[in-house]
């Protein structure tokens, strides 16, 4: 997914313009002319500046680059598929292994992307259950991190 | 000194270092053979496993894992014309060109041991040059270490990047990032919107799990070119041949580990940008250039050892300064923070055996990846059937979890998240990222000398140049940041100058 340079300079010069508003209500230091302000103020200036030249740039440019242009990715609905789903395993596991437990969010993260990206479902179902185990023991059992049980909290081993 | 030689040697010749120096191989070898899973990220997922080690076992982990990781990463380039890592890619066309060739032994043999080559070059020059600079280092105050940060800074948006303007832009979302938290001289918390999880700042681990291993599994997901063909059938004798090469090419060989050192040792350029500046001089100071591009050895040779050899550069400016050399020391000063080895001249005469160790680790790890690499090439075959299809949903799995041991904590996730598209958005439209790991890296130190300069000098800025070596670094900075003008104007003055000649 391309943008024109302008976009991105927009984007910069919004940010920039932010942190600045922001850093405006951050507190002096008695004493002391530079405080909790001076750096990120500097660096919103500096965000602005670059901001603007590419803006500039791609004002200059938008005839030969158009504003937005899409992947050849993004005709194709397996891909957006996979695209999709690869920031939804993440999604997913953030807003459900508390409650449904690591194993069931890993193997069905990994059962759906496996499918996406055309792995045959047999073999999807396998690996997605022997890789779930084999990384579950590998951080709770070995490394000890303590990864949720959820739903399977009553056979927790 | 024999003392702390000998605690080095106990501590590295352990069982438990010597294993995890093993399976690290495999796993760099691994990783880098296969296409799209480069060194870097290789780190960034053995960083989550190496914070439950010892330190000496943790950075063996990483050094092993990055040398084995730049080699292998031939090998893909070489039989499918696919570089394994980007530090292969200068001369993928021309190590395919020879498998065409029939040649592939040849090929990936001298990639091979002129990696190994490269990577000894460079681990002496790292410990011969490492001590000598801390040494110097130690007469440092908050000025000079403010110029080199921000000369270091500099370098990674100026001299590595084509694009400076994007490449600047990279570093002060770095730097902002960096500010988050109540990590500032001031205690004060910034950019935390109340967060409790924000005042401690945005993970660094988590963040180069995203950047790097994150972005490129979305670039998988969205890849809609067709795997490559393998070509070879078999693969021999790879050593064979190779001594002949060594005697015909030690101009090269030297030429590519020196230029491969200094690169590395400049921050910002990896092993990457080595490879190409040497196979571009190769090519250069070639007797015979028309070959380069038919299936020629020589660049192999040259830009092979320059690519190993910039890891070990990395880890200079990385071990006396505490100024990454390139993304992966980047990742592994996050680790020595952890592990309490804090970088810089006093980690020299305070640990001096966990310096010794880093070195005897970068000798062992040159030494066995000629061994473990000829083993990975003759299974080459195997490993590039693995389905990238199957391996990449694991590895989103893996840096998940990844992200979430570090603090336990699911915002950590969220952190990954973000940072993985942002930096597949931003890679996809010309923005290098590498300033951006720089910027996160060093945000902190470059502030906190920053602040404690300009309290020092009274908020006189004169202050920042009254020294001597304050002063020089600080002409090399404004010299880089003119460099581009300077560059400019000299084109155009010869452009003039053979208009009105002509």
């Amino acid at each position: 997914m391309k943008f024109n340079d302008a976009v991105f300079g927009l984007i910069l010069l919004v940010l920039g313009a932010l942190v600045l508003a922001v850093v405006r209500s951050y507190p002096g230091i008695p004493g002391q002319q530079v405080g909790p302000a001076l750096f990120p103020g500097l660096i919103a200036i500096g965000l602005c500046i670059c901001g603007f030249m590419l803006l500039v740039k791609g004002w200059r440019e938008r005839h030969a680059a158009p504003w937005m242009r899409l992947g050849g990715w993004t005709a194709s609905p397996r891909h957006v598929l996979a695209a999709a789903l690869v920031i939804g395993a993440v999604l997913f596991y953030i807003f459900a292994s508390e409650r449904l437990g690591f194993l069931p969010t890993a193997a069905i993260s990994l059962l759906a992307l496996m499918l996406a990206m055309r792995v045959r479902p047999g073999r999807a179902v396998l690996i997605a259950l022997i890789a779930s185990l084999l990384i579950h023991a590998a951080f709770y059992k070995l490394l000890r991190v303590p990864l949720p049980w959820g739903v399977l909290t009553p056979i927790a081993w | 000194m024999s003392a702390a030689l000998l605690q080095a040697f106990s501590m590295v010749f352990e069982p438990y270092t010597i294993l995890v120096m093993v399976l690290a191989s495999l796993y760099g070898l691994f990783v880098g053979a296969v296409p799209g899973l480069s060194a870097t990220m290789a780190v960034a997922l053995l960083v989550p496993v190496t914070f439950f080690m010892p330190p000496i076992p943790a950075i063996a982990a990483m050094v092993t894992a990055t040398a084995m990781a730049i080699f292998s990463g031939d090998i893909p380039g070489c039989l499918l014309r696919i570089p394994g890592t980007p530090a292969s890619a200068a001369y993928t066309d021309e190590a395919f060109a020879m498998t065409r060739k029939g040649m592939a032994e040849t090929a990936l043999g001298a990639g091979l041991v002129f990696s190994a080559v490269g990577g000894l070059f460079g681990t002496v020059v790292l410990i011969v040059a490492a001590p000598a600079l801390a040494d110097f280092a130690l007469n440092f105050s908050s000025f000079e270490y403010f110029w080199l940060v921000l000369l270091g800074l500099t370098c990674a948006v100026f001299i590595t990047s084509d694009r400076p303007l994007k490449g600047m832009v990279t570093l002060l979302l770095g730097l902002l990032v960096a500010c988050v938290g109540l990590g500032n001289p001031a205690g004060f918390p910034r950019f935390t919107f109340g967060n409790a999880e924000m005042t401690g700042g945005i993970g660094m681990i988590p963040m180069m799990i995203g950047m790097f291993a994150v972005s490129e599994v979305i670039r998988f997901a969205v890849d809609t070119l067709p795997p490559g063909e393998i070509v070879v059938e078999k693969v021999g004798r790879v050593l064979s041949g190779q001594w002949a090469l060594a005697k015909k090419y030690p101009v090269q060989i030297l030429r590519g580990s020196v230029l491969g050192t200094a690169v590395g040792a400049l921050p910002g350029a990896g092993a990457d940008i080595a490879a190409w500046m040497s196979y571009a001089m190769s090519k250069k100071f070639s007797k015979e250039p028309e070959k380069f591009g038919t299936g020629h050895v020589e660049g192999i040779v040259e830009s092979g050892s320059a690519n190993n050899s910039a890891l070990a550069g990395a880890w200079i400016p990385a071990l006396v300064f505490g100024i990454p050399g390139d993304s992966i020391t980047a990742i592994v000063i996050g680790v020595l923070y952890m592990k309490n080895l804090n970088p810089g001249p006093t980690l020299f005469t305070t640990n001096p055996q966990n310096i010794y160790a880093v070195f005897m680790l970068f000798i062992i790890a040159n030494i066995i990846m000629v061994p473990l690499g000829i083993l990975c090439i003759k299974v080459a075959k195997r490993i590039l059937r693995v389905p990238r299809n199957v391996l990449m949903p694991l590895i989103l799995l893996f840096c998940i979890v990844g992200s979430f041991a570090i603090n336990n904590s699911l915002f950590d996730v969220g952190v990954m998240l973000v940072a993985g598209i942002v930096a597949y958005l931003l890679e996809e439209n010309g923005f290098p990222i590498a300033p951006a790991i720089l910027g996160v890296v060093l945000g902190g130190m470059l502030e906190e000398n920053f602040i404690t300069s300009m309290i020092k000098s009274g908020g006189n800025l004169a202050g920042f140049v009254s020294r001597p070596i304050a002063a020089s670094l600080a002409a090399v900075v404004v010299l880089v940041w003119l460099a581009p003008l300077l560059r400019k104007l000299w084109v155009r003055g010869r452009r003039t100058a053979s208009s009105t000649a002509a």
